[in-house]
């Protein structure tokens, strides 16, 4: 089926190729209605579920910017556009999972999701960089049309690496997935929005984005299959211990994102056709349950499984949007889930005969534990007896029962008329991304064959293992076990580490000591400077090329030398200061000699107000502690350091002499100062004319600089003003 | 301590100094000089006022707060850097006057940008040494 494409395009960095190009494909298509079908139920949702909240305005507003840097994310055709909105996806998240932000853990899991996925930007960053080095275009349409080149590429691999790193974190694969769970700390709608229809389906957006590009090799297939797989089973085997419904949700969202990343690794077309579906059929019966979710907790005050029963009697419309949300995620005929799970065993038993065996059972076994995770979520809370302390609870406003309901009651709309989705959107978007026109029409009944069977099977043992399955505190404390070998706890290990790290390094480095500070900067420049003279080579002297030396010098360093002695030796403040103007004079006096008038006049000017500034302050400074005087490690320490100083840069000095001056930038000016800037001071010209901008931007610093002392020394703070 | 020597001097070297500043502010362009070192002319010959008589006295020559130098010179800096603008040239493009202006001399956009550093320059050391040094006493 042809499928139209829309482009726009924007100038925005048109000197770097960076541009506002937004593209409308199949792909682009189905991730839109997504987050704006989605995230339409979600605002009506939350305006009852955070009804009254003080923040109901920050909440929108971190709502629709997260919802544009997301659609910005699915329609851009330019990558480095792509990463902008990709890591504006990750601030916006951050805001919405650390909405209750007088709460530690919520900033805490807010952290964790901005640190895990922002280091995964990082490394997108990397990669698209790469890939654009490769094919010289930052165009998505261009690096289709590059594609074999890209994959022959020596950089194939590293490209590769650093972009599923980025798809891995971002959608929560197995080691990155810890951030998921913890995101639940945000209100349910963000939660539901999160991770049903949009910021985690980011990931899965870049990885399908991405497969005419570099997808179609054995590192591709072989690497995704692997960890997707690992994130399913693992994922789904976890979501059954959970008592906390949010948590049971959390893992089978994961287990989900594991099948969307092994079917695209399988890159079949009918595992296109499946993982195109299972996106549509998730986020529907994950929104609706998310949701309920929310009611549950809005209307009882728990999410705990172990607690929660016989809901149906008082909250009944919920209970229906539960049920058919449930059996949707379950795989029902009829239900739009069926045909999900259909194409799913359909993509693995297609697959290379080697390994179309395990990837099915891999799949079932997958399929099995959420089924019985959908149920848990979306039927144990309402089925048994109605505790005594639930008898009070009432059916909430209608805004927040009618989204979870009409996103179920779609479910089953889709499952039964499946052609309306199959042939406006799945073709399309397996066309995007497959690269070639496909042929296909989803079918509610595709006959009775193996498929039918795996997903009776599916459906038999799920519901068995839920009857078997209770929640249950215990298996819980099981879990707890293992916990020190978990990837979060790694993680929080790292960063802990971190920040000890930090302390140390503020401690020691930061000490707040001009001495201290001093005392480093020099031994790192000595540090650069000996390195770069022995990589340097020989040094030798030419005496012919050395004036001599004056009466007018000699006699003149011989002051310097001699002000430097008395600024060391005295123990008098006046003494020091008056001794260090001296050497600044003197070193005045070397620039008169060697004509640097310009230079020699500015340094005599500073030198005298240095002097008077400190005449100025003289009396209101602490006692004059001369450290150099009372400590002999402390001077041979600091003697050691300033001679190697002084004896490295006579060295370069000398240095100097030998390398050939290059005189093109001196030239220029020479050259142009009359021309270009009618100057004859070159040094004049180039401070108000070619280097204009630097110092304009100097006297704004100057003036700061004079705010800052003007305002500190006039502050004057109220006693209750002072801690 | 008050010095008569001192007081005498500086009510001599106060204008003198100040003359020499705008010399060397004028000058720059085509010998030693600028907008920076004249303004720390300026500030010196302030300073040494201020020595001699106090640095209330020095404010009360003064008429205004060193601090409204400040924002004058950046004024004048930012105008003469955008002035070209108005000619359709890019910022900072030098504009002159053919004639050269007698006393003064050649007058153009680069000129301005130094009287604007001039002001700021004297303007930031007397905000500095003048407020700590009326703290502080």
């Amino acid at each position: 089926m042809e499928s139209k494409v829309w482009f726009e395009s924007y100038k925005w960095v048109p000197s770097l190729d960076i541009n506002f190009d937004f593209r409308l494909d199949g792909l682009s298509l189905l991730f839109s209605l997504l987050i704006t079908g989605i995230g339409s139920f979600i605002f009506i949702y939350a305006s009852s579920y955070l009804k009254g909240h003080q923040y109901l305005d920050r909440f929108y507003g971190y709502l629709c910017l997260f919802m544009s840097a997301m659609l910005g994310v699915v329609l851009s055709d330019n990558i480095l556009l792509l990463f902008v909105f990709w890591e504006l996806t990750s601030i916006s998240s951050f805001f919405l999972i650390g909405f209750n932000n007088d709460s530690n853990e919520s900033r805490k899991s807010a952290l964790t999701a901005l640190g895990v996925t922002g280091l995964g930007g990082f490394f997108l960053l990397a990669g698209l960089i790469l890939l654009s080095q490769i094919a010289g275009t930052y165009s998505i349409q261009q690096l289709i049309l590059q594609a074999d080149q890209i994959r022959g590429h020596n950089l194939y691999p590293l490209v590769l690496g650093l972009i599923f790193i980025a798809a891995f974190t971002k959608s929560a694969q197995f080691p990155f997935h810890f951030w998921l769970p913890g995101a639940m700390k945000a209100p349910t709608p963000v939660s539901a929005y999160l991770h049903s229809a949009t910021m985690v389906k980011a990931g899965i957006f870049l990885l399908a984005r991405f497969t005419p590009i570099l997808g179609g090799t054995p590192e591709w297939s072989y690497t995704l299959m692997i960890v997707g797989g690992i994130t399913m089973l693992y994922a789904a085997i976890h979501s059954l211990f959970r008592t906390d419904l949010k948590g049971v949700l959390a893992y089978s969202t994961i287990s989900a994102l594991g099948i969307l990343t092994f079917l695209i690794g399988l890159g079949t077309e009918a595992a296109l056709i499946a993982a195109a579906t299972f996106i549509i059929v998730h986020a529907l019966y994950k929104a609706a349950l998310f949701l309920i979710t929310g009611i549950i907790d809005h209307e009882t005050g728990t999410r705990d499984l172990t607690k929660l029963s016989g809901l149906r009697s008082v909250l009944f419309p919920v209970f229906i949007a539960g049920l058919l949300a449930a059996l949707s995620s379950a795989g029902l005929p009829l239900s739009f889930g069926f045909i999900g799970k259909d194409l799913i065993y359909e993509a693995t038993l297609h697959a290379d005969q080697k390994i179309a065996i395990f990837l099915t059972i891999a799949a079932v076994l997958t399929n099995v534990c959420l089924v019985a995770a959908g149920f848990l979520a979306g039927i144990k809370p309402f089925t048994g007896k109605l505790p005594h302390r639930f008898e009070k609870i009432h059916l909430p406003y209608k805004s927040m029962w009618i989204p979870p309901l009409a996103l179920a009651i779609l479910g089953f709309v889709f499952g039964c008329f499946p052609g309306i989705i199959g042939d406006y959107i799945i073709s399309p978007t397996v066309h995007a991304v497959a690269g070639t026109a496909v042929d296909f029409h989803l079918k509610i009944w595709h006959g009775f064959n193996t498929v039918l069977i795996l997903s009776l099977v599916t459906l038999a043992a799920g519901t068995g293992l839920y009857y078997v399955n209770t929640p249950d505190h215990k298996k819980m404390v099981f879990v707890r076990r293992f916990n020190w070998i978990s990837p979060h706890n790694i993680f929080n290990k790292l960063s802990d580490g971190f920040v000890s790290f930090s302390t140390w390094y503020s401690a020691t480095m930061h000490n707040g000591f001009l001495r201290s500070y001093l005392l480093k900067i020099i031994i790192f420049a000595e540090a650069l400077l000996l390195y770069e003279l022995i990589i340097g080579g020989p040094i030798y002297i030419d005496y012919s090329k050395l004036s001599e030396i004056s009466v007018y010098e000699a006699v003149n360093v011989f002051i310097l030398m001699a002000a430097v002695v008395l600024t060391l030796r005295t123990s008098s403040r006046l003494t020091a200061v008056v001794g260090t103007s001296v050497i600044g004079y003197a070193i005045c006096l070397m620039f008169v000699f060697y004509s640097a008038p310009d230079l020699a006049i500015t340094q005599f000017t500073i030198d005298t107000l240095t002097v008077v500034l400190f005449v100025f302050v003289l009396f209101n400074l602490p006692p004059f502690l001369n450290f150099s005087t009372n400590n002999s490690r402390t001077i041979t320490r600091d003697a050691f350091v300033a001679i190697t100083f002084g004896a490295i840069l006579s060295v370069i000095a000398i240095k100097v002499l030998q390398v050939p001056t290059v005189i093109e930038t001196s030239e220029f000016y020479g050259k142009y100062a009359y021309t270009l800037a009618k100057g004859k001071n070159v040094v004049n010209v180039i401070l108000v004319d070619f280097r204009g901008f630097d110092t304009m931007f100097e006297i704004v610093v100057l003036s700061i600089a004079a705010l800052g002392v003007y305002s500190l020394l006039k502050l004057r703070l109220k006693s209750s003003e002072r801690e | 301590m008050r010095s008569t020597i001192l007081q005498t001097a500086s009510n001599y070297l106060l204008p003198i100094l100040l003359l020499f500043s705008i010399f060397l502010l004028l000058r720059g362009h085509y010998y030693p000089g600028g907008g920076f070192v004249g303004g720390l002319v300026a500030s010196i010959a302030f300073v040494l006022h201020s020595l001699a008589y106090g640095t209330d006295s020095t404010m009360k020559i003064l008429r205004y707060k060193p601090l409204s130098l400040i924002p004058a010179g950046l004024i004048i800096a930012t105008l003469s850097m955008f002035a070209p603008v108005l000619f359709g040239l890019p910022v900072m493009t030098g504009l002159w006057i053919e004639q050269p202006i007698p006393v003064i001399g050649m007058i153009g956009s680069a000129l301005f940008f130094d009287l604007g550093v001039y002001l700021v320059v004297i303007g930031v050391v007397l905000t500095i040494l003048f407020t700590i040094s009326l703290e502080t006493n």
